[in-house]
């Protein structure tokens, strides 16, 4: 199907899948960064286990994306040989862990995100990415009965959680705007019922959203201020950060194999 | 019966190699040694995170992250299984818990060095990985069924490791320059203390004899130790890397690899607290369990306000 695809179609779903791969790969290697020290054996587990999943199909939508593109990379030359400004992720995912508070309610709004979002890019007619979405929707069910599961648990728990929670409730909102904005570039594969159409789907993230945290005692904040351009390569200065980690042995041996 | 015929029959079921089950009788010092040994094999896999959780983030390819995050899960894995396997025995993991956190439990010395390069997760992969398959062997026909079951299905996990570390020294060895020179750094650091991880030599080893003899332990640890030589030199030169032992050589008669003099002054070292990792190792896992207090206390205080 890739061979035959209009150049301007072929450009805007390799920047579309290259975004969906930047997101997973990216709170994946945050998820990573928990494990061995985790609070009980159990979580080390539980986030290891949501990591390998997102790094899973991380892999699976880059190896798309290069295929999509044409042009002999691989998975690992868009994973570890982009910089900074080439990287789509949402800036919610990159954000650093700081503490099991922050790390779980970043995960739940993109849980949720990714629950409602999965459903609809299951539908794309561009069948080898709604292929992938299908796989990962079982998984993102464990995902997020686990991070909500965890927001119930600190917003209702203690003092000291619930304020914790809080916090990272409030510092992470503005990051939520995003998700679910559109560009051009989506524009172009929603003509082409190629991508979902995001804008109905905001309203429906909120609700569940707001239903979990009023069940946890906890107070959605207001819509202010929110953060944008992430899929154009616009980030936090945590991104720079988390890239030289990731990309350090790849890039010190150029042209070596792992 | 009183307890000297007690004892006997326990013997004599060992003698016939029954398998001891939690609710049997079985000596007090036969459960000392049991929650000794298999407490400190706990520890070991948890501890045992920290030096390959370490490379995670900066694994070279997508493949390899996941391969290795998928390792150190399965460490995880096994940590909870041995550790509810010594629950059996009539402790919580809590207390064993404490015990390792304050200093006072050992676990396998190997972790108390570093990981310096990516070919470390090799040669921990093949060294390691490759010694503890040799030592759980022969612990999966342990005389404890929890400890012996236990043994069986972490062997299985443990042999894909080895192979997944062994792949990655291969692909090593036989990549750059630069590559092969890493791959022969990490085999020269981690031999000498993969050898050390069978533990002292029989002469030295306090608690082999009973051990042995309630057949707790099959093997003692000279033997698992020439084991691992006998079947690891020949994978070294397999992929042309050189073992660190000018004095390793083929005994034509035995059949069996002799090796150089084991630096034990290092091993007591190690086992004492002074490893070249001792304190950070331990102030890792005390952080991990200061820094997730308010995290378990939520966990309780949301079961208590809804169980009810």
């Amino acid at each position: 199907m890739t061979n035959i695809l209009d150049k301007n179609i072929q450009n805007a779903l390799f920047n579309y899948i290259l975004g969906l791969g930047d997101d997973r790969l990216i709170l994946g290697h945050r998820l990573s960064e928990w494990c061995g020290h985790a609070h009980i054996l159990e979580e080390d587990i539980a986030l290891g286990n949501i990591g390998l999943d997102l790094i899973g199909q991380a892999s699976a939508y880059l190896s798309l994306a290069a295929e999509v593109e044409n042009k002999n990379r691989t998975e690992d030359d868009l994973a570890y040989f982009r910089n900074e400004y080439e990287f789509k992720n949402f800036q919610l995912v990159e954000q650093p862990n700081i503490d099991f508070a922050y790390t779980i309610v970043r995960q739940f709004f993109f849980d949720v995100y990714e629950g409602i979002f999965l459903e609809e890019l299951a539908k794309s007619k561009f069948e080898q990415m709604a292929g992938i979405a299908k796989k990962s929707i079982k998984e993102n069910i464990y995902h997020t009965r686990h991070s909500r599961n965890w927001i119930l648990r600190l917003g209702d728990g203690t003092e000291e959680s619930h304020v914790k929670t809080q916090t990272a409730i409030n510092d992470l909102w503005k990051f939520t705007g995003e998700i679910f904005s559109e560009n051009e570039n989506d524009n172009i594969l929603i003509n082409e019922n190629f991508a979902p159409d995001l804008k109905p789907l905001k309203s429906k993230w909120n609700e569940i959203i707001k239903s979990v945290l009023n069940e946890a005692t906890l107070e959605m904040p207001e819509n202010i201020g929110f953060s944008s351009g992430s899929r154009s390569g616009i980030h936090t200065e945590h991104l720079g950060h988390l890239l030289a980690e990731m990309q350090i042995v790849a890039r010190s041996f150029p042209g070596a194999k792992w | 019966m009183n307890e000297e015929q007690k004892l006997a029959d326990f013997e004599a079921r060992i003698e016939r190699g029954e398998i001891i089950e939690p609710k049997d009788w079985m000596p007090e010092r036969y459960r000392r040694q049991l929650i000794r040994m298999m407490s400190q094999h706990a520890h070991s896999e948890y501890v045992g995170m920290l030096p390959e959780g370490n490379w995670i983030t900066r694994a070279p390819s997508l493949r390899r992250k996941m391969v290795l995050l998928a390792k150190v899960q399965d460490e995880a894995g096994h940590g909870l299984y041995i550790y509810s396997a010594t629950e059996t025995l009539g402790i919580d993991r809590k207390e064993l818990l404490d015990q390792l956190l304050n200093g006072t439990a050992k676990y396998s010395s190997i972790f108390n060095y570093p990981s310096l390069s990516w070919a470390d997760m090799g040669t921990i992969g093949w060294f390691v990985d490759g010694a503890a398959i040799v030592n759980q062997t022969m612990l999966a026909k342990s005389s404890y069924g929890p400890y012996a079951r236990a043994m069986i299905r972490i062997c299985k996990e443990e042999n894909f490791h080895k192979k997944q570390g062994y792949e990655i020294i291969t692909t090593l060895a036989n990549g750059t320059a630069e590559q092969k020179k890493m791959a022969q750094d990490a085999v020269n650091r981690w031999w000498w203390p993969s050898l050390m991880m069978f533990g002292p030599t029989d002469k030295e080893s306090p608690n082999s004899a009973e051990l042995m003899k309630w057949k707790v332990k099959i093997k003692s640890n000279d033997e698992l130790r020439q084991r691992f030589v006998d079947l690891t030199v020949p994978q070294a030169k397999a992929v042309n890397l050189t073992l660190p032992d000018p004095d390793l050589k083929l005994n034509e008669e035995t059949g069996h690899w002799e090796f150089g003099h084991i630096n034990w002054q290092e091993f007591y070292n190690v086992i004492k607290g002074n490893g070249p990792m001792n304190k950070e190792r331990l102030k890792a896992r005390n952080e991990a369990f200061e820094k997730g207090k308010w995290v378990r206390e939520a966990a309780l205080a949301y079961a208590k306000k809804h169980n009810n």
